[in-house]
């Protein structure tokens, strides 16, 4: 342990410094790299974002046919590259913005910059239910796309009705035996056309009015899930797809947050002067990789100004 | 030291010593981060350990012989046993103690 933290040495210092590798962070690296700074993305835990973990994108402009998330995400990755974006593979666990100069910690050290925008995006909201952290990786998951693999040919669960869960049941029909769709309220929240594919597709079994109360195994993986109703039905795998949540708990105290953790913004500004905020991180309202793209360039954009302003570029 | 392995030589590849097994593969964004923690935080602090990593994409049996329902995931053997499991990104430190302990 104390090895590891010794080689953890200061670097110089960064003008801009990108927190976040999705839509958002991406689009601030390549317009701030075609404004001449020399932007650092932190890629984070999931490099590339939230989008990794989409089956298909069909509502990004410019693309024809559908995309799947992590080829757009490579796409987008490589223009960034392109345009002169430098990455570094580290998640950023708190920060000190007390000072002029900024300082980010991670699991690989420290970076000091003079301008940092926040494109962390939003995570997965899990359920707190009963079983739930005994047969996470056992079973149950937040990600259909990653995980998917391990059920072939297997009965398994989504819960959710928005769009992540409605795309996750469709990317699971093709893998999985059987899907219960489980929802809480008589209607999808998620996209109309998606809500179509998922009402005319053999496999899926949609449970309406329906809530998970536990996750029941064997003590080494899932076996099933006990319903509203006093039902029960026998699944190995269960995708938890109920919502995401700002990721923004290393900046509690250094930062403007509001009461569900997004991060205030105007205009992409923070409260902080040289902190930006771009992306779902800070959009309570629309969530779209599209949108955020565009956050991310308004994001820069501010940067730009501010590094300028003050001589810093 | 960390090499590629596959499902037809794994069992004489971890049939000796402290082996840590990295599950990952292309499509795996968090995977990303498990393999560059190896690369710079573990490999460096441990350079006589042997890891191997295993794309699950061919050996996805491999996997479920060791209980891997999601990716990344750790396994540390020894001797050709299974002594510790990491299931999600691990930080190096847990990963490092893991091995001294193993």
């Amino acid at each position: 342990m104390e090895k590891a933290n010794e080689m953890s040495e200061e670097k110089s210092k960064e003008n801009l410094v990108i927190i976040g590798s999705g839509p958002a962070g991406l689009a601030a690296g390549i317009y701030a790299s075609r404004a001449g700074l020399k932007p650092l993305v932190i890629e984070g835990m999931l490099a590339g974002g939230q989008l990794t973990k989409t089956d298909e994108v069909e509502n990004y402009p410019g693309f024809e046919n559908p995309q799947t998330g992590l080829s757009l995400m490579a796409a987008m990755r490589a223009q960034a590259e392109r345009a002169g974006v430098r990455f570094e593979m580290d998640e950023i666990s708190s920060v000190d913005f007390s000072s002029s100069v900024k300082r980010l910690s991670g699991m690989m050290g420290d970076i000091t910059s003079d301008a940092v925008i926040v494109a962390t995006g939003a995570g997965a909201r899990w359920t707190n239910l009963p079983g739930e952290d005994k047969y996470k990786n056992k079973g149950i998951s937040a990600c259909a796309v990653c995980d998917g693999a391990f059920f072939k040919g297997a009965d398994v669960a989504v819960i959710g009705g928005g769009d992540t869960a409605l795309g996750d049941a469709l990317y699971l029909s093709r893998i999985a035996k059987s899907v219960y769709l489980i929802h809480r309220r008589d209607a999808f929240r998620g996209t109309k056309v998606l809500a179509e594919r998922v009402l005319n597709t053999p496999n899926i079994t949609v449970l309406w009015n329906t809530t998970v109360s536990s996750f029941e195994g064997d003590g080494a993986r899932l076996t099933s899930l006990k319903l509203s109703g006093d039902r029960e039905i026998a699944v190995t795998g269960a995708f938890v797809a109920i919502g995401h949540d700002p990721q923004t708990v290393f900046l509690r105290g250094a930062v403007d947050l509001d009461d569900a953790g997004y991060v205030r913004v105007e205009r992409t500004r923070t409260n902080v002067d040289g902190v930006f905020a771009a992306g779902d991180c800070a959009d309570p309202f629309y969530k779209q990789a599209v949108i955020a793209a565009g956050a991310g360039a308004q994001a820069a954009i501010e940067a730009q100004h501010y590094l300028q302003e003050r001589g810093l570029v | 030291m960390i090499t590629d392995i596959n499902e037809k030589d794994f069992d004489s590849a971890i049939a000796e010593g402290v082996v840590l097994v990295d599950f990952w593969a292309t499509w795996c964004g968090p995977c990303k981060m498990q393999g560059a923690i190896l690369e710079s935080k573990v490999a460096p602090v441990k350079p006589e350990l042997k890891i191997l990593k295993v794309d699950i994409d061919g050996n996805i049996s491999l996997a479920q012989k060791f209980g891997i329902m999601s990716i990344p995931a750790l396994r540390i053997f020894k001797n050709g046993n299974l002594v510790k499991s990491f299931d999600g990104v691990t930080k190096p430190e847990e990963i490092i103690a893991a091995v001294e302990n193993a």
